[in-house]
């Protein structure tokens, strides 16, 4: 974890145990294939958030690229595709 | 292990299943539009056919989700708030929302020794992170990886039936 400096106390601001976002960066770190994998003991907090934003620009990039695939798919493909939809929704 | 992932009784109440239902109707009706259009395949037409799959897909995400989330209710609110009809409408909102994040808005770091801003970049990745304290933020990143895992899982898997 990063060294603890004293936070500056803003007026109106919420009071949240360093505790409480350690224990949230942590959950984030168990989700992220990154860092996961890498096993290594301590993984700082902002090292962590950095990883989280990376992990979410590839995922949007994942869906971009796949809407791309759908939507040539929808329109090369014929009416036999609205079958296979109501199939799909029948099995679902 | 989250509950709303595992395999219930009664399968429509899955986060996953109702993504699906609800992104194939989406499919179903785009399609329908695409069929009755005469100009389907100029380039405009197709990236308008690209951005509604795009809208859906997050749609569905976030209506199978519902109000229980804050990400959600502020994706659905983005949504509704750009009206229904004109995909140019909204490409052209995406892109000046875009704009005006890059010209900033100051937002105020209160949590300094948490990669303040990392935070930052992370509040424009997550919808409606602009608002969230850090608590809160790192709580809807967590889900809103999930649940686009969960998208992303799905969008594929549809995928590889239609090109069967």
């Amino acid at each position: 974890m990063s060294s603890r400096r004293s936070r500056t106390r803003q007026p109106g601001c919420s009071r949240i145990s360093d505790d409480q976002i350690n224990d949230l960066v942590s959950k984030l770190q168990q989700l992220l294939p990154e860092i996961r994998d890498r096993r290594s003991d301590k993984v700082s907090a902002a090292n962590v958030l950095q990883e989280t934003c990376n992990y979410i620009r590839s995922l949007h990039k994942e869906v971009d690229g796949l809407s791309e695939r759908l939507s040539e798919l929808l329109a090369s493909t014929d009416t036999a595709q609205a079958a296979i939809i109501r199939s799909l929704l029948v099995h679902k | 292990m989250n509950p709303r992932r595992s395999i219930s009784s009664n399968p429509a109440s899955t986060v996953k299943s109702r993504f699906t239902n609800g992104f194939l109707k989406a499919l179903l009706r785009i399609n329908r539009q695409r069929i009755t259009s005469t100009t389907a395949y100029t380039p405009r037409e197709i990236f308008r056919g690209y951005l509604r799959v795009k809208i859906a897909a997050d749609v569905s995400m976030a209506s199978a989700i519902g109000s229980r989330r804050a990400w959600s209710r502020a994706m659905l609110r983005k949504v509704r708030s750009h009206g229904r009809d004109g995909a140019q409408v909204r490409r052209m909102s995406f892109l000046a929302m875009r704009k005006r994040n890059l010209y900033g808005k100051k937002i105020k770091c209160v949590e300094e020794d948490v990669g303040c801003y990392q935070a930052n970049v992370l509040r424009k990745l997550v919808p409606g992170g602009a608002a969230m304290d850090m608590c809160c933020l790192l709580g809807e990143t967590a889900h809103y990886i999930k649940c686009l895992n969960t998208q992303v899982k799905v969008m594929r898997r549809i995928a590889e039936v239609f090109s069967t």
